[in-house]
């Protein structure tokens, strides 16, 4: 199990060093330079000049990585070229929404789909359902699912407000029904990746020789398929449920946007339209650092459910 | 730019759709979902070629006094907010759509390839490396990537899907270096290798024909997907594209007027589900035809039908009623297939070990398992009689076997480790299955998990109760599945071939253990066996099984020196611990029929030296001969005065 974590954490430190390295190797190739991106066309040489000399484009690239870096590892990811926050303070600002949403979207993902997922394994109607959803889930943009969402239930019933957020520590019951919507659309493409792959491992957990053994000692059948079956299922469904999490921190970028969801997805949109290269790369970190934490939290539950990973 | 990459990936198209002249038809028939698909994407990409002669305006045409209308007969599909014609944007935005899509799947393709091949032929530190930044650039979250790259290089959607092949390719490495390492094994590129064939060409012939199939399944999955990223970023207003209108764009200015009218979402949002969802139904068709070919073809005889026969009335009365399990001419099918046991007829008596033995594939573990109400699903009992304690429990149904399970019949499997679950410590099975039985207090379950465990002979039954299945040895798990068989107080034990996958010295010490507790216990022992060593060792009485229906019995003394079924016979002679030193071993001639193809008369006939026309003469009943055995050999009593059978 140590071996397993030191293993994962080993991966981390190359992933995390590529994926902060990504907007400094791209620059090269940025027609004009973050200075001209940023002033626009009609910008003085003047302007240019001492854009340049603040944002350090005159030192070479390595070394613009090496004093980024430093400053990465002492929590300083730099200033925002639009807002001249600090990049830090201004994501930290945003971790709330977003985590609510990605937590939220797939905690109902996994409850629902692993519930239908263990009852299409055995029932033939439902096996069907869930395994052609997947291919519906696969086709439907979540984008265009959460705008459908907020033309019926926002829109035409008036049921819930189309947009917004509200922290929870202003008010629960406003911060629940604002993130309503957005986590349905969210959690539905999920809950059906996880149903099919719960469907398909339930299948073949119930197909072990174990199972008839259990069945000749008289043990119960719900037992069977909840202590024991869904127990040796598990790696694989809690695989991709890590897998829905990192999608559905993905899908924060465009659901944060339809929804005006103040979050890191929604950030990374503005700052990408506006070309704030250290916002965005500052996103990156922070995206990547939640991808490695779940990870490693997918691999300390692999242990608690396979005893097999456990020992040594 | 724009222009090249457009012909080079409608020229892939055809490629991502496999489609050849005469096999269409075949396809229709196989995977008509498949070949609709196909069309469907085909469809959308010559009308989108099309749209500047077909579409009925022009993509930017305006019309501001029949902006955001339902569909006419002027505008069949509406139009937008604008007043511009949503059909003719659709048809316009198609091939950009399209193309961009392309343009992944062609990076994709180009990246995953090679190296999944090169990293599956190789092997060695080229794989590792490989296999290693696969590993780390799946886990890289890709949309924030893809933002990045358009925001350094100006919403170039060129740029942005080049990205997204990139960062799509690792799981296609992964899935063509898996395909890779198990055909290199495959004789024939073998053979090539020591034939002198460069690798090169090995890699680019074999191999690629291969791994087609599942390429082209993660390629059509992946061009959906691209196709919604696409789309995605597209609402977003993140990819520049002049003026021309693409299906994610369109979404985004139908989402603007969101509170007016809902109208312009629909077209928009149905033409990208339904072409992803056809890139989807093309995979799954490829898959299924893929998976087809690939299939054993042991698979097919489940579908065939079963020739009925009709065994013949068994004539022969053993004074079996007072026994306490009779199976009489016990029938298990193949749902809506063959027969595989025709007539299994046995009993057990209160305290006594009765032995079935076989080859494999005459039914002896599928009669176990009929008997005992376990038969995996695709099989079903079709007839006959399973009598436990005076209770006919296939009539009874569920319920019956239910009351007996574990308190009356206890069973062994063969699969010893593959019997207990890997999730659960031995104490954890222990307990679960002693509280099915009897409500004990915390210490008494204690208590009676170490005696069970002492009365299957296991020294250390504390340290034993803490392991995992995984922690212990095939004959420590085949003495703690006997723990679990006996936890109920059973009557009587099926055990499944109980010691084949054991080592040779562990087997023995089970099948003591079996025999001491039988006779510590008054238990019954139904043993299932193909090795006449284990009958010699444990039985009183022997049953005889070929191709599906029960050939001979009798007490074990009898059918070890005077065999009455030529069968018998040969198998003893055949078998090495039950032969003299120093004898040279018989083989058997032949296989054991297949179900469904098993003749009338003696199933054996096809194999038997003594074999006449008149054994194949109808269904052939069981019947009495002397010494005292049941037969099916209708020329027993002539055999055994010639003296060829006995020992």
């Amino acid at each position: 199990m140590l071996r397993l974590i030191l293993r994962r954490l080993a991966l981390s430190i190359p992933l995390a060093l590529i994926a902060s390295m990504i907007s400094f190797v791209l620059v090269p190739f940025l027609p004009g330079d973050a200075a001209r991106a940023l002033l626009g066309p009609n910008a003085t040489a003047a302007q240019l000049a001492a854009a340049r000399e603040e944002l350090g484009l005159n030192l070479p690239l390595w070394q613009q990585y090496w004093n980024w870096l430093t400053g990465a590892l002492h929590g300083d990811l730099g200033t925002s070229l639009i807002s001249r926050q600090p990049v830090t303070e201004l994501l930290n600002a945003r971790l709330e929404p977003s985590l609510s949403l990605i937590i939220g979207a797939t905690l109902v993902a996994s409850i629902i789909g692993i519930a239908m997922g263990v009852r299409a394994a055995r029932r033939g109607v439902l096996g069907r359902v869930v395994d052609s959803s997947s291919i519906l889930a696969l086709a439907i943009p979540d984008f265009w699912l959460g705008l459908v969402l907020v033309v019926i239930f926002a829109v035409q019933l008036k049921l819930l407000p189309p947009t917004g957020y509200v922290p929870i520590a202003e008010d629960p019951g406003m911060w629940a029904t604002s993130l309503i919507l957005p986590i349905i659309t969210l959690s539905l493409p999920a809950l059906s990746r996880i149903a099919k792959q719960t469907r398909d491992s339930m299948a073949t957990a119930l197909d072990g020789t174990y199972v008839r053994t259990l069945r000749a000692a008289a043990v119960k059948e719900n037992s069977i398929i909840y202590r024991h079956a869904l127990r040796n299922a598990a790696v694989p469904i809690l695989t991709v449920i890590g897998l829905v999490f990192v999608g559905a921190l993905g899908g924060t970028v465009a659901i944060e946007s339809i929804f005006a969801i103040p979050g890191l997805g929604s950030t990374a949109v503005q700052a990408t339209a506006s070309r704030d290269l250290p916002l965005i790369q500052g996103v990156v970190v922070y995206f990547t650092l939640i991808t490695i934490v779940v990870n490693l939290i997918v691999d300390l539950a692999y242990g608690y459910f396979n005893p097999r990973v456990r020992v040594k | 730019m724009t222009v090249t990459s457009s012909q080079r990936s409608s020229a892939a198209l055809p490629n991502a759709v496999p489609r050849r002249q005469g096999w269409l038809g075949q396809a229709w028939k196989r995977q008509p979902l498949g070949v609709i698909a196909s069309i469907f994407i085909l469809l959308i990409f010559v009308l989108g070629v099309l749209a500047p002669v077909i579409a009925p305006f022009k993509a930017g045409q305006q019309d501001l006094l029949v902006t955001l209308n339902g569909p006419s007969s002027a505008h069949w599909l509406g139009t937008d907010a604008l007043g511009r014609d949503i059909l003719s944007r659709l048809l316009y935005a198609a091939v950009p759509s399209l193309t961009y899509a392309l343009i992944a799947l062609a990076v994709f393709l180009l990246i995953g390839v090679p190296l999944g091949i090169v990293a599956g032929y190789r092997g060695g530190r080229i794989d590792s490396v490989i296999s290693r930044v696969a590993e780390i650039a799946m886990s890289i979250p890709a949309v924030i990537i893809l933002l990045v790259v358009l925001a350094v290089f100006s919403s170039s959607p060129i740029a942005a899907m080049i990205t997204l092949g990139v960062l799509g390719s690792p799981g296609l490495i992964r899935v063509v270096r898996g395909v890779t390492l198990v055909v290199r094994e495959e004789a024939y590129v073998t053979a090539a290798t020591v034939a002198g064939v460069k690798p090169v060409n090995i890699m680019a012939t074999h191999l690629v024909r291969r791994a087609l199939g599942p390429i082209l399944v993660q390629a059509s999955v992946f061009v959906g997907s691209a196709l919604v990223i696409q789309a995605a970023l597209a609402f977003l207003g993140l990819l520049s594209d002049g003026d021309r209108p693409t299906w994610g764009g369109m979404i985004g200015e139908a989402s603007q007027v969101i509170s007016l009218t809902s109208w312009p979402l629909v077209p928009a949002g149905l033409i990208i589900i339904l072409t992803v969802m056809a890139f989807g139904l093309v995979g799954d068709a490829i898959r299924d035809a893929t998976s087809d070919e690939a299939s054993p073809a042991g698979r097919r005889w489940r579908r065939r039908r079963a020739k009925t026969v009709t065994p013949a009335a068994n004539q022969f009365d053993l004074d079996t009623k007072n026994h306490l399990l009779q199976v009489r001419n016990l029938r298990v099918s193949v749902d809506d297939g063959v027969t595989l046991v025709d007539d299994a007829t046995f009993s057990v008596a209160q305290g006594e070990i009765v032995a079935v033995v076989g080859e494999s594939g005459c039914g002896k573990s599928v009669t176990a398992l009929g008997t005992l109400g376990l038969l995996p699903p695709g099989l079903h009992v079709d007839g006959g009689s399973v009598i436990f304690d005076g209770v006919d429990l296939l009539s009874r149904g569920a319920e019956a076997y239910a009351a007996v399970r574990g308190g009356g019949i206890g069973y062994v499997a063969q699969d010893a480790l593959g019997s207990l679950d890997p999730t659960h410590t031995v104490e954890g099975h222990l307990r679960e299955v002693i509280l099915r039985h009897e409500k004990l207090s915390p210490a008494k379950l204690k208590q009676r998990t170490h005696e069970l465990l002492q009365q299957v002979q296991i020294a250390d039954p504390a340290r034993v109760l803490k392991l995992y299945p995984h922690e212990i040895s095939g004959g420590m798990a085949q003495r703690i599945n006997i723990a679990l068989a006996l936890a109920g107080r059973p009557r009587l034990i099926i055990a499944d071939e109980p010691t084949t996958a054991l080592d040779v010295t562990v087997q023995s010490e089970i099948l003591h253990l079996l025999r001491e507790l039988q006779q510590s216990t008054k238990l019954s022992v139904l043993i299932i066996t193909h090795n006449w060593g284990v009958v010699a060792d444990m039985a009183d009485r022997a049953v005889v099984m070929y191709a599906g229906e029960v050939v001979e019995m009798g007490d074990v003394y009898t059918v070890f020196q005077a065999p009455r079924f030529p069968y018998t016979a040969a198998l003893l002679a055949a078998d090495p611990s039950v032969s003299p030193l120093g004898k040279r071993l018989e083989t058997i001639p032949g296989r054991v029929p297949a179900p469904g193809s098993r003749p009338t008369g003696c199933r054996f006939a096809g194999r038997c030296p003594f074999a006449t026309e008149a054994c194949l003469d109808g269904p052939l009943p069981l019947r009495v001969v002397p010494p005292g055995s049941v037969t099916r050999c209708i020329r027993a009593e002539e055999l055994a005065s010639e003296g060829v059978l006995d020992r």
